[in-house]
């Protein structure tokens, strides 16, 4: 037996026979949350691709795979994860590759979740073990699945608190054959989401709706003649002005948007805000006071915010003017020491807490699974 | 179908506790004469029938959270209700039980296009929902077959689906937060009118709880900006297989209809017989809808016709109106009615995966003529979510034991290829006591202790779901 276990089996004995915490490691690269001290255990041992059925754009991969192995194997079927997984290496000065387990267990989902969904919405079936070491499955390999309680969506966004994910199932789907963006010039971030809302609310199927490093982008993607057509439409109506950019440059701009490059390298802390996207520029003009610098995914709805120089990363000023208008807060980088006294997940109201509390008892009844990542 | 035996102890204080709830609710809001409490006797499955101790109608979330302290302390169960259109007995009571119904919960909170949401009380109709948008040019996607009726509490509950959900999901994708009480009369919220609430995703657990962990008052709904238009092209099959292999080439040829659906012989000739939709005579037939303005329709229209042609259909037939296309969507709408002037029927909900439909069907064919029991096929073929009518005489003693035994067979097969139980209709009491051949002891269990999590005292909607003897000592305790 060894921290990287080779089977559920390996991995449900070394849990049942761990005396202390166990800190879970995918593939290194989203050091995010409170530091863990523990016992690394990692999945690099259950790796692999089980199954891929292109025409029920379904796939199986162990948890330890490599998401570039993924890729890799969905193209040649023209296939892709539509939610967009997000690279945080750049921002977060990690290395090591990223795996699905780890994407799934950080519900990891890029600028597409506006239109597709989140990570959580591809999952149809996980395999774990628990903290006690029990072997479980919930769900399967089918699109459309009510068999009992939805614990594939709880271990989505666990942050690996509820069990060592050891198999997931997952929904592909097709790469489209083109995508274009329009990118709009000198608008305010008020002004940016505005657009952003008016081409969310078109029929136009809008992929991407971005405002970051001082530009407005709206993706549409699709076949050939249906992309052309859409965006003519958005360009003579809801944006007009906007001027369009195909192919890879693109693609260049949503990968830089998904992985938050723009704050890639800074000193500071990035803290990142699920929000009502009308809310979302409001809620950065009133933390004026921490000089903050802002992206804006998901129409306004999805911010990652910048704050240089502040002790408590800011926390106590961007959670208390998030409390005024609801939506949740994380702080995504910071230095160890800041991440191990400020709450770095959203705290939650006392029904909620009791609950999250409960489900982990019963999951892990001896808190050993990445104890006080996700806080208390 | 077993249900546990009523707590003699709560029918002896069925007066008091109607006295207690009365004295929470307005005048009218709590149904216990026996007479009336018989309109809560079951749902949409109708073979099972048991009036429940009272009904209570709710109009607020506190008059909810009202009524659930009162049960709570009383060690009462309670039985959620949404519109009472669940096939799988979601909503079935027991005599010792309280019919929580949300039907008094009908109001819209708040409608917000920017943000691309609206909040509504749970009792609402799934399609006036949309309704309450369309005129703004948006739309709620979820659209089970009972949209009419059905309310949106149902929804979360069972996370339902519909023909349209190959593109936009189910429920749980659509479903951004909500108000819920509950089984101590706590109010809690969850998400909102942001994406992906935090922490640990409770809002994807309660979505499809079947009512077991708390009830929904509120919701925060994802609405969606209506496409230009829709269009289907109806092809027909002289064999189911190729009909299969037409569906998976559409798929992975990347073009994503809105919708995907079949039917097999019985069924067309059921419908042809009820609907007269001009449906062509053979073996398989498929619908498919693409969406978009007229050119974009026209485009994938004719790729999909590209794909089909190289099956050798029987028929292609491409809708070019909205005339044509109500024309080629009447058959599959009534395909249901068309079953059920034919006898009584049982409806199905197994998934499978999509590469295993020409096995499945043809398993089904077989079994039905072991059973003699004649069945039709219609379904959502995109996502392998089947609809097997079964056929079966009510009247005739041992008819419907023999269907259910039938529809037991072709659920386990369903599992046994890759699938599951239940699609979109949920486990209730239909298909309780199948969960064992799905899960494992130890998968059953953690759901069990999520259950233990939210309802310590197991008195939410507490005899469904789980095979009896799984959760009898919870339910006794």
């Amino acid at each position: 037996m060894s921290n990287t276990p080779t089977s559920e089996q390996d991995l449900s004995d070394l849990i049942q026979t761990a005396d202390g915490p166990i800190r879970i490691i995918g593939g290194g690269t989203r050091d995010i949350g409170a530091p863990v001290e523990g016992t690394r255990v990692s999945t690099a041992g259950l790796s692999g691709v089980t199954l891929y059925e292109p025409g029920a754009l379904t796939l199986v991969a162990q948890a330890g795979t490599p998401l570039a192995e993924i890729d890799a194997l969905l193209a040649k079927d023209g296939q892709r994860l539509a939610f967009e997984p997000t690279d945080l290496r750049g921002l977060l000065g990690t290395e090591g590759a990223s795996t699905i387990g780890g994407i799934v267990a950080t519900n990891a989902s890029g600028p597409r979740r506006i239109q597709v969904g989140a990570a959580r919405d591809f999952c149809l079936g996980v395999r774990f073990v628990d903290g006690a070491g029990r072997v479980l499955k919930n769900g399967g390999r089918v699109m459309k699945n009510v068999t009992g309680y939805d614990l594939v969506k709880l271990m989505a966004g666990s942050w690996g608190t509820l069990g060592v994910m050891t198999e997931i199932s997952l929904k592909v789907m097709a790469i489209p054959e083109t995508e274009t963006t329009l990118v709009g010039d000198g608008q305010t971030a008020a002004q940016a989401v505005e657009s952003l809302s008016a081409a969310l609310g078109s029929p136009f199927d809008v992929t991407g709706a971005a405002f970051s490093e001082g530009k407005t982008f709206v993706r549409i993607e699709g076949l050939e003649a249906s992309v052309a057509y859409r965006a003519a439409e958005l360009a003579k109506g809801v944006l007009a002005g906007f001027q369009p950019v195909s192919g890879a440059a693109s693609s260049d701009i949503w990968a830089r948007i998904r992985d938050v490059s723009a704050f890639a390298g800074r000193d500071g802390a990035v803290w990142r805000l699920s929000i009502k996207p009308s809310d979302g520029p409001r809620l950065v003009a009133a933390l004026d006071d921490l000089s903050p610098d802002a992206t804006y995914d998901w129409g306004g709805g999805l911010v990652w915010l910048h704050v240089a120089d502040q002790p408590d990363a800011g926390a106590a000023r961007v959670r208390a003017e998030l409390a005024k208008l609801g939506g949740h807060a994380t702080l995504v980088h910071a230095p160890a020491d800041v991440r191990a006294t400020v709450p770095v997940f959203q705290p939650e109201p006392t029904p909620i807490a009791a609950l999250t509390r409960g489900l982990r008892q019963k999951f892990d009844p001896r808190g050993i699974l990445n104890p006080g990542l996700m806080g208390a | 179908m077993q249900m546990p035996d009523p707590n003699s102890r709560i029918l002896a204080r069925k007066d008091h506790i109607v006295a207690r709830l009365q004295s929470v609710l307005p005048v009218g809001a709590v149904v216990h004469d026996p007479i009336q409490t018989r309109a809560y006797e079951c749902d949409a499955l109708t073979a099972y029938k048991c009036p429940p101790l009272c009904a209570v109608l709710p109009a607020t979330t506190d008059e909810v959270s009202a009524v659930m302290r009162i049960c709570f302390e009383e060690g009462v169960p309670v039985v959620p209700r949404g519109a009472g259109t669940s096939l799988a007995g979601g909503a079935l009571p027991t005599a010792d039980s309280v019919i929580l119904g949300v039907a008094r919960l009908n109001d819209v909170l708040e409608t917000d296009y920017d943000n691309r949401f609206i909040r509504v009380q749970s009792g609402r109709t799934n399609l006036s929902v949309t309704g309450a948008v369309e005129e703004d040019g948006f739309f709620y996607a979820p659209d089970p077959s009972s949209q009419l009726a059905c309310a949106i509490a149902g929804n979360i509950g069972m996370n339902s689906g519909g023909a349209h959900c190959l593109k936009y999901g189910v429920t749980t994708n659509n479903l951004m937060g909500v108000t819920m009480v509950m089984s101590d009369g706590e109010v809690v919220e969850i998400g909102g009118a942001h994406l992906d609430a935090g922490g640990l995703d409770l809002l994807g657990l309660i979505c499809g709880s079947e009512g077991q962990l708390g009830i929904v008052t509120e919701a925060t709904l994802r609405i969606l900006a209506k496409p230009e238009g829709a269009r289907p092209v109806l092809v027909g099959f002289d064999s189911n297989e190729v009909a299969g292999h037409c569906v998976s080439d559409i798929i992975k040829s990347g073009i994503l209809p809105v919708a995907i659906e079949f039917m097999d012989r019985p069924c067309i000739r059921a419908t042809e017989a009820f609907a007269g939709a001009g449906y062509p005579d053979c073996e398989a037939l498929l619908i498919i809808e693409v969406e978009g303005s007229d050119a974009e329709i026209d485009d994938q229209l004719s790729r999909i016709v590209e794909i089909a042609t190289r099956h050798n259909p029987v028929e292609v037939r491409e809708s070019t109106s909205a005339e044509e296309s109500a024309k080629i969507w009447l058959g599959r709408k009534s395909a249901f009615g068309a079953m059920g002037q034919i006898n009584d029927y049982m409806c199905l909900d197994g998934t499978i995966p999509v590469s295993e439909l020409p096995l499945v069907l043809r398993r089904i064919s077989e079994m039905s003529k072991d059973y003699g029991l004649d069945v039709g096929n219609v379904f959502h073929a995109g996502d392998g979510n089947m609809h097997p009518l079964i056929l079966f005489d009510a009247n005739k003693p041992g008819d419907l034991e023999k269907c259910e035994a039938f529809g037991a067979d072709i659920l386990r097969l369903c599992v046994e290829v890759g699938g599951c139980l239940t699609g979109e209709h949920g486990v209730g009491v239909e298909k309780r006591d199948l969960m064992v051949s799905q899960y494992d002891a130890d998968d059953l269990e953690i759901q069990l202790q999520v259950k233990d999590v939210f309802d310590p005292a197991w008195l939410l909607n507490p005899a469904k779901v789980f095979p009896l003897d799984a959760t009898e000592t919870r339910r006794a305790g």
